[in-house]
């Protein structure tokens, strides 16, 4: 009898029920696809489930890991001789979404009144790519820590080199390199924290590069990517291949952090190197 | 310099009858004398290296080589090094650097290689360290870009003293294929994309990321004005003191 009154409804009906729910209200998790209302996403953008950190804006990673923070060469652009109409419309765009002038944000953050160098790469700023300005502004934050002796931070999540600006990108991962090297030489800590997606010229360069290398849950992190590994030499990826559990797995990554617990992390590691304790 | 389009020095770069790393090894040093492996894991055959005179010059050759044929493209997956191809690389840098001997680079490489063992062997970190090392060698270095400079699989083996490209070569931040097909999303437009790319030695030593443009050579050519050239650089290079050495590098690449 009551089977009669409460049968499952027909494929239709869920459909249409599903699609009266706005769109916002619910999100799926890219990596273990379960569905959640958006609320529980909760401060740290991340899934109840299996703890990824969804991309977030830049701005918004700076407001949730560290106490304070003074931004740097905010006003750092892309080159006026970029004309192309259709990159002028995607950095147009992509500053609007991002509050960003460049697809990194810069500047010196505090953290348990520690001071660090803070970069933070936004995923929504044309795919966190780098661009000649993003590399002049992650130089300069070295060269700022170097003088300053600071320690830096640097949130990667990027889709490479900017192929906009050709080979001026493809330079920048020298001369950002030159200036983690000086900083390095200086007896300075660099700390890595990857962000998905981390892929291609940054993690052929500053992403690698750290004295200690983070990462996030589930992050994206590898030098090519899926599509160009499956065109060119036609071999198809395992499906968490490059997720940094894997690379962790293979030996590039000290620990995986949740965005929770990043902040405490992050804290207990720069005192873990403050120069007071050190030997010598 | 003959005029020629973006995508016929794209050709030209590719040509099979192309000078070949091992070739201009050959003719430009006596006594070579190969260097194997990465001394952690394996020898991959697309990285070559050794020690060799250089008109009487002790010098250290690493350069990338593509296969002849089918066979020998296999064995060297085409000229794209693994992660072990460029930790060999760095390993004889670092070497040069031990025994003050300067550093030639010889680049054709449509790329590093894209397989699932390089993820897993951290391609990306030893890109990176060929990159951040290389930077700071105490003995001079100078890359030619021979045909194909792929990128940053081209870039770990190109952050020395003079960057120089031959005539019919490309040096770019992705291949004009996957620029099309990105852009366009079609692969067809690949002259377009070598337009957009900028990838030609001339627009490239208009732009300052090159030094100079060498004109080609056919397999068996005579190299000695090539290898004059060669020995003329380094001795500049060797005069500097080191701090300048290792200052006008870094001046380079900081005004990129």
């Amino acid at each position: 009898m009551l089977q009669s009154r409460f049968k499952m409804p027909s494929h239709d009906e869920l459909v249409k029920r599903m699609d009266a729910i706005p769109d916002h209200v619910l999100r799926e998790c890219p990596i273990c696809h379960a569905k959640f209302l958006s609320m529980r996403l909760g401060r740290d953008h991340t899934c109840p489930k299996c703890g990824y950190g969804f991309r977030i804006l830049a701005k918004r990673r700076v407001k949730i890991t560290f106490d304070k923070f003074t931004e740097i060469d905010q006003n750092v652009t892309v080159p006026d001789r970029y004309t192309d109409e259709k990159y002028r419309a995607k950095i147009a765009k992509a500053k609007k979404v991002t509050g960003l002038n460049e697809s990194v944000l810069t500047g010196i953050g505090s953290l348990n009144k520690q001071q660090v160098a803070v970069g933070i790469m936004d995923p929504f700023w044309i795919m966190g790519s780098l661009g000649s300005a993003t590399g002049e502004k992650i130089t300069r934050l070295f060269e700022l820590a170097t003088r300053k002796d600071l320690p830096v931070v640097m949130f990667t999540s990027s889709g490479g080199a900017r192929m906009q600006e050709g080979l001026h990108s493809l330079m920048q991962m020298a001369k950002v390199s030159s200036a983690v090297a000086e900083h390095s030489a200086a007896g300075l800590l660099y700390i890595v924290v990857l962000c998905d997606p981390t892929t291609g010229g940054v993690t052929a360069s500053f992403a690698m590069d750290g004295d200690i290398i983070l990462a996030e849950p589930h992050a994206l992190v590898g030098f090519a990517g899926r599509r160009v590994i499956e065109q060119t030499i036609m071999q198809t990826p395992p499906k968490d291949f490059q997720s940094a559990e894997t690379v962790m797995k293979h030996g590039f990554i000290d620990q995986i952090v949740k965005r929770s617990d990043m902040k405490k992390t992050l804290t207990q590691l720069l005192r873990l190197h403050t120069k007071e304790n050190a030997y010598g | 310099m003959v005029n020629k389009t973006a995508y016929q020095r794209v050709q030209g770069a590719r040509r099979k009858d192309k000078i070949s790393t091992a070739e201009l090894i050959h003719g430009l040093t006596t006594d070579f004398f190969e260097l194997h492996g990465d001394r952690l894991e394996a020898d991959d055959h697309a990285l070559i290296g050794g020690v060799g005179l250089l008109n009487n010059r002790p010098i250290t050759v690493v350069g990338i080589q593509k296969g002849a044929d089918t066979d020998e493209n296999i064995d060297r997956h085409f000229g794209s090094p693994t992660p072990q191809g460029y930790r060999k690389a760095l390993r004889l840098m670092k070497q040069a650097e031990k025994f003050h001997r300067p550093i030639l680079a010889l680049v054709n490489t449509p790329g590093a290689w894209p397989d699932v063992e390089s993820e897993y062997h951290g391609q990306g970190s030893a890109v990176a360290q060929c990159i951040i090392q290389g930077m700071q060698l105490k003995v001079p270095y100078i890359s030619i870009i021979v045909g194909e400079g792929g990128s940053g699989g081209a870039l770990a083996l190109a952050c020395g003293d003079r960057v120089l490209m031959f005539e019919d070569s490309i040096y770019s931040v992705l291949s004009p294929e996957g620029y099309a097909s990105i852009m366009w999303k079609d692969s067809s437009k690949v002259q377009q994309a070598a337009e957009e790319l900028g990838l030609t030695p001339e627009s490239l030593l208009k732009d300052g990321i090159i030094n100079q443009i060498i004109h080609e050579y056919k397999p068996g050519d005579d190299l000695s004005d090539l290898r004059d050239f060669l020995d003329q650089q380094f001795t500049e290079l060797e005069n500097l003191p080191m701090s300048e050495l290792i200052e006008q590098r870094q001046r380079r690449f900081r005004n990129y």
